[in-house]
């Protein structure tokens, strides 16, 4: 019987500048993640970033339904509900790219003819959409490992956000995703930090989005020191 | 003909000849080994249908076709067919924005079009579809919604954009985005007013304006191939053998509207590049077609 490992860590330099609590382009706010916490699902993870909470659950590799089976790799289902009310359009458009984004990394080929379903469940949300996403990939990411799934590559999500004066932040609040000029989520690998995939909303010009993705690139590296931090806390003591 | 294109359609006569005399063998070899047969080809860095690896298939509209809608495209991108019908009524502006109006995309994928679509409600490809168009619209300011409302709190124009698809062969976000602008532009709104004694709206049929496009948003698809290659315009063949898919929604003052990409396998900055680079030239290209098309329009 595994323990829970609880795991929390603070990353974020407080610069002191008069509005924004933190300096331009180089921290996170608080993340914190809990796995094996549910007894059913064969992994499960809860992803706290900010004010937004995600719970997620893994099943699999196990039985396909015979419409759905493939024959040479692993059906992948992922599964979003809201907090609130019945899943519409957004959370079906969610889903894909989140499965999409696992097939991605997922050795499906290894467990053919079986299926690995990922259920999400949002637990708070401070109304902000491109943050969520970003939270529902990171504890997809960790139940995964939690189940014991084999992928070639962790992902994790990281959100920018464009001012209209240019002004580039990562990991906005709510209020400052709705003000902002351009809101980027993306989800990248920790082999070479490739792009894996990416939803934007507004407008923003190419030198913008490569100045994004670099800083995306470089915040996914603290988000990737934690996952092995919290990983070797949970597994050195058992 | 200019030398370098009479050049290329030598080229791809060549290869479309040897692709024939193949013949029954390579059908064989195709329907076991789809992926070692399309590698052969992109390793002479050409594709079954004589494309080369950046090459669109043939882009064709016809604009105004429906002549009971407002407006209306037709598109055909190879054998992709997608058909918009733009419909106008008027509705309450909403509570919190009184002097907007709406524009409401919907995309639907019927059993028609492919065999793996089947009848009932709408099934993910055109969710995710629909879903995309409303961000296109959204992002791009294509209209301000503003231009939409008649008498702010009271009357507003909503904007019904159906989006049929015909023929699924690939690329269906590209042709959707395509009939969509071209629909638009071909929206003709009667001038309503007002009527200061009864308070209802008075439309007069004859007197008809077009909506004020502000912006021109054209959707470039890409697929990935084995993690490296990227080939512009995927057929649906090559969209089922592809691990990855990547779209970009860009507006003639290359700004980009949407960076699609469902996951799939991973792309490099400069990847990224090359793409950008490619779907600029992709707007000029579709630019270019549209503006002939709507000045050889004869006016109503």
């Amino acid at each position: 019987m595994e323990e829970e490992r609880h795991t929390e860590a603070k990353i974020g330099a407080e610069t002191g500048r008069g509005s924004s609590p933190r300096g331009p382009g180089c921290s996170l706010r608080h993340f914190a993640c809990e796995q094996n916490l549910l007894s059913r699902p064969d992994g499960s993870a809860s992803f706290l970033q900010g004010d937004t909470s995600v719970l997620a659950g893994v099943y699999g590799p196990a039985e396909v339904k015979v419409s759905k089976e493939i024959f040479n790799k692993a059906t992948l289902e992922v599964i979003l509900r809201p907090k609130i009310g019945l899943p519409g359009v957004a959370e079906k458009n969610r889903e894909r790219l989140i499965r999409n984004t696992c097939e991605a990394v997922v050795l499906g080929t290894l467990h053919p003819r079986t299926s690995i379903t990922v259920v999400l469940q949002v637990v708070s949300d401070a109304g902000s959409g491109a943050q969520l996403l970003a939270c529902c990939l990171n504890a997809a990411c960790m139940a995964l490992v939690d189940a014991g799934v084999p992928m070639r590559a962790l992902f994790c999500g990281v959100t920018c956000a464009l001012d209209s004066d240019g002004t580039l932040v990562l990991d906005p609040t709510s209020k400052r995703e709705k003000e902002a000029r351009a809101v980027l989520t993306f989800a990248l690998d920790n082999v070479e930090r490739k792009l894996l995939m990416s939803s934007t909303k507004g407008l923003f010009s190419d030198a913008e989005l490569q100045q994004c993705l670099a800083a995306a690139q470089a915040a996914s590296q603290h988000v990737f020191r934690f996952y092995r931090e919290s990983l070797q806390r949970r597994y050195s003591k058992s | 003909m200019s030398k370098v294109r009479w050049r290329n359609r030598r080229a791809g006569e060549e290869r479309r000849r040897r692709r024939r005399a193949g013949g029954k063998m390579a059908a064989g070899f195709k329907t076991v080994e789809p992926l070692e047969y399309y590698r052969r080809f992109l390793k002479e860095n050409c594709r079954p249908d004589g494309r080369e690896l950046g090459e669109f298939r043939t882009t064709t509209v016809n604009i105004g076709s429906i002549s009971t809608a407002d407006g209306s495209a037709l598109v055909k991108l190879g054998n992709t067919t997608v058909i918009c019908g733009v419909k106008a009524e008027f509705a309450a502006p909403p509570t919190d924005a009184p002097d907007k109006g709406y524009v409401v995309p919907n995309v639907d994928l019927p059993p028609l079009c492919s065999s793996r679509f089947r009848s009932g409600p709408p099934g993910e490809e055109a969710q995710v579809a629909s879903q995309f168009i409303a961000d296109v619209i959204e992002n791009s300011q294509i209209i301000q919604k503003e231009d939409l409302c008649i008498s702010p709190g009271k009357l507003a124009w909503v904007l019904y954009c159906d989006l049929i698809c015909l023929d699924y062969d690939g690329n269906i976000l590209d042709a959707c985005t395509f009939a969509l602008l071209a629909a638009l532009k071909n929206v003709q709104l009667p001038e309503v007013t007002i009527n200061g004694e009864t308070a209802l709206a008075e439309v007069n049929l004859k007197k008809k304006s077009y909506l004020n496009i502000r912006t021109h948003p054209v959707a470039t698809s890409f697929a990935v191939f084995d993690d490296t290659l990227l080939i512009v315009d995927p057929t649906g063949e090559e969209e089922h053998l592809a691990t990855g898919t990547l779209t970009i929604v860009m507006d003639e003052e290359g700004k980009l509207c949407c960076l699609h990409k469902p996951g799939g396998s991973g792309l490099t900055g400069a990847k990224l590049q090359d793409c950008m680079s490619r779907a600029v030239t992709r707007h000029k290209e579709v630019k270019k077609l549209m503006d002939e098309v709507i000045k050889s329009i004869k006016p109503k």
